[in-house]
């Protein structure tokens, strides 16, 4: 339930040194990357398609090979085992994967709660997470991929183009839901098309060319 | 209880029907006839190598030799399990799959067979350790290959669906269960379907054997019995082997899905 409540900011405000710290990550394909971004704060990554966006947010959920320092707080990324990791930073694709053919499978039960009250957040109902996978849109796909991350409780999101199948009214909705999570204290990690959402949530901005920031 | 020999006279009696075949094929314009001519003509060759080579192998009695020609009637199967799958792992990795599974299964169910029940002296006697191998071979052959290419053929299928798991800090174990066990279950439903049809719908080749040449027919039956047995539990072990040792390729040590380590096979 960390971080959906704001009942205990992640990291807290007294535990010294928090937030998000990439240092010298890198695979064969991208990088190096250098990137820091504070407890509560949000890192914009825009820049055109096959820069290597997505690579760069799997490179930080460890999902691809790669190598580096990247710590949440004083936690390392190779001190924890790497599902431990993928709890605290928690990758949501742009085109997000289920594994059954009902939404409520995807839930832990002791989330449901939590689940329905998200949901309804970003302007879905109940009756969305007792359907089936196949009968939603892909952009109700794309807000349940977020409710799905959010419930379990991550320091940080890292979201690859959360907003690219949602009308204006709902990207707007969906803008409004991560600041506010941020105020709770949660890390994001954007990856967006969209400069004015880049601009509006980005506490930090950084333009990705040729799989490394530009200068 | 001495069989009935057969005569060269007697095969070319009944390779007409063949010819019969043949002529069909022509008649027809199936253009089936080239090929099924390649295909006796190897069948024919094939079988009587073995023979020979089977006949050799018994009169010399050398557990050397006796293993010679189970180790290299497993690297065919291994490859054969290597080569089914559409997809495949690079740098050889299916034959290492496929061996690991092939060898395990086979030798396990074979030394436990002769060991245990049909207990030959001694255990390791041709006539019964070459045979024996052979048939479990077969089977073991077919679970690993339906294993491996469920298996590879899910992963890359599933994608998204295993790395969405993986991404919300699900262990790779738990992320590909269900991909493991639909793979398990593919592999074990012929040797489940093989026990039902058994003596109903199909007479087993074995006890056909043994009944022409001469053996009591529930004498043949309780041999039938215990194969059956011995095949489908290799083939289960086969496919477990293979779920495992594939599985374990599909990841590394940070439980990542790694599906830079498969390529498909080039459709000719």
């Amino acid at each position: 339930m960390r971080g959906c409540s704001g009942a205990s900011p992640p990291g807290g405000e007294d535990g010294g040194v928090t937030g998000l710290r990439i240092h010298g990550l890198r695979s064969a394909l991208a990088g190096p990357f250098e990137l820091e971004v504070n407890a509560g704060e949000c890192a914009a990554v825009t820049g055109p398609s096959g820069s290597g966006k997505s690579l760069f947010l799997r490179m930080i959920a460890d999902l691809d090979p790669n190598e580096g320092e990247v710590a949440l707080g004083d936690v390392a990324r190779g001190s924890v085992p790497a599902p431990d990791w993928r709890r605290r930073a928690v990758y949501v694709a742009a085109e997000p994967g289920w594994w059954d053919p009902r939404v409520e499978a995807h839930f832990r039960r002791q989330d449901a709660e939590a689940a329905v009250a998200l949901a309804e957040t970003l302007g879905l109902t109940e009756a969305h997470l007792s359907g089936e996978v196949s009968r939603l849109s892909t952009g109700e796909r794309q807000r349940l991929a977020l409710v799905r991350a959010l419930v379990r409780g991550p320091e940080a999101l890292l979201l690859d183009e959360p907003t690219g199948a949602l009308d204006r009214a709902s990207v707007v909705r969906a803008a409004a839901f991560l600041a506010q999570r941020k105020r709770d204290g949660l890390i994001v990690v954007l990856v967006t098309h969209d400069e004015d959402l880049a601009a509006q949530l980005g506490d930090v901005r950084r333009r990705m060319q040729d799989r490394r920031f530009a200068v | 209880m001495n069989p009935i020999l057969l005569t060269a006279p007697d095969l070319l009696t009944a390779a007409s029907l063949i010819v019969l075949d043949g002529a069909l094929s022509i008649a027809l314009h199936l253009d089936l006839h080239w090929r099924l001519a390649v295909a006796t003509a190897r069948m024919v060759v094939q079988l009587l190598l073995v023979g020979f080579v089977l006949r050799l192998v018994f009169a010399r009695a050398d557990p050397a030799l006796t293993l010679l020609v189970v180790l290299v009637m497993t690297a065919i199967a291994a490859r054969e399990v290597a080569a089914r799958p559409a997809w495949r792992f690079a740098r050889g990795g299916n034959l290492i799959v496929g061996g690991a599974a092939v060898a395990s299964a086979t030798a396990l169910t074979s030394i436990l067979a002769l060991t245990t029940a049909i207990r030959p002296t001694p255990w390791y006697d041709p006539h019964y350790a070459v045979p024996l191998t052979g048939i479990i071979l077969g089977n073991v052959l077919n679970g690993a290959s339906i294993a491996l290419d469920g298996i590879l053929g899910g992963v890359a299928q599933q994608r998204a669906a295993i790395e969405a798991r993986l991404a919300l800090g699900d262990p790779f174990r738990l992320a590909t269960r269900a991909l493991r066990a639909d793979s398990l279950r593919r592999a074990m439903l012929p040797a489940i379907n093989q026990m039902s049809a058994a003596g109903i719908i199909t007479l087993p080749g074995i006890m056909t054997g043994q009944i022409i040449a001469g053996m009591d027919p529930l004498e043949a039956a309780k041999y039938q019995i215990l194969l059956m047995f011995l095949l489908t539990g290799a083939s289960a072990l086969a496919a477990v082997v293979t779920v495992v040792v594939a599985g374990r390729r599909l990841t590394d040590g940070r439980e990542r899905l790694r599906l830079d380590r498969l390529r498909e096979r080039r459709r000719t």
